[in-house]
């Protein structure tokens, strides 16, 4: 189980092979990849700017793994998140969950990547040709939340 | 008691600075108590702090709610909603 937070790019072939080659009982691997979208709310995005809290970022992303390790039987798993400036269709953030099959797997990345969304500090700055602005926390996201909240 | 206090995101550019130590009056002890206290100082505090917006808290790094107690040497950190992934 390994979470980082980090500038620079990652790659997710070497990535996935590093967690899927640490353990021979893995059968199925589950990818969530993340990237820079060039619109949000109507307008174009030029830049986006990520700033975290450091320290909290880290223990709030092991807690959602270790709490998905407790619901699911996978086997490992992994998130690396990015911070700083981002340009447009750059990778974001990595949740990769390595499992005997493939339905614990599918489960746990969607559970993970839900509450990562909800709970680890991260926040999202947009240039826009109207300026830059903060993104607002997404309600649909809360509902995502709200399905494994009442599903335990 | 004295803690530190950050803040992060819009908070942090309304406040205009990330981090500073505060020495609370005695009788201040959860985040709920924190929060009113520098709202009290009005101005950049009163507008990144107001309740009627939406506002998360952390204690020692964890998630927090108004009633979280803090201690000495405590870590209190204000920001919006978070918006990673």
């Amino acid at each position: 189980m390994a979470v980082r937070v980090q500038t620079a790019d990652f790659d997710c072939s070497a990535e996935i092979a590093a967690l899927r080659l640490s353990n021979p009982k893995i059968g199925a691997v589950v990818t969530f990849l993340g990237t820079v979208r060039d619109m949000n709310d109507g307008l174009a995005v030029s830049e986006m700017a990520l700033e975290h809290y450091p320290g909290m970022t880290e223990k709030a992303l092991a807690d959602i793994v270790a709490q998905a390790k407790t619901r699911w039987d996978i086997i490992d798993a992994l998130v690396v998140h990015r911070v700083g400036p981002l340009m447009p269709q750059e990778q974001i953030v990595l949740v990769a969950v390595a499992a005997a099959h493939r339905g614990e797997a599918f489960c746990a990345c969607e559970f993970i990547i839900d509450y990562l969304k909800m709970e680890a500090p991260f926040w999202k700055k947009e240039q826009t040709p109207e300026g830059a602005r903060w993104v607002d926390a997404r309600v649909s996201d809360d509902d995502a939340l709200q399905k494994w909240k009442g599903n335990q | 008691m004295k803690i530190d206090i950050r803040y992060f995101a819009g908070v942090r550019e309304t406040v205009g600075f990330a981090h500073e130590s505060v020495d609370l009056p005695g009788g201040v002890a959860t985040v709920g108590a924190v929060r009113d206290f520098l709202v009290a100082r009005g101005g950049a505090w009163a507008k990144a702090l107001d309740t009627r917006r939406a506002l998360r808290m952390a204690y020692a790094q964890q998630m927090a709610d108004e009633s979280t107690p803090i201690a000495e040497a405590g870590e209190v950190a204000f920001f919006p909603p978070v918006t990673g992934g």
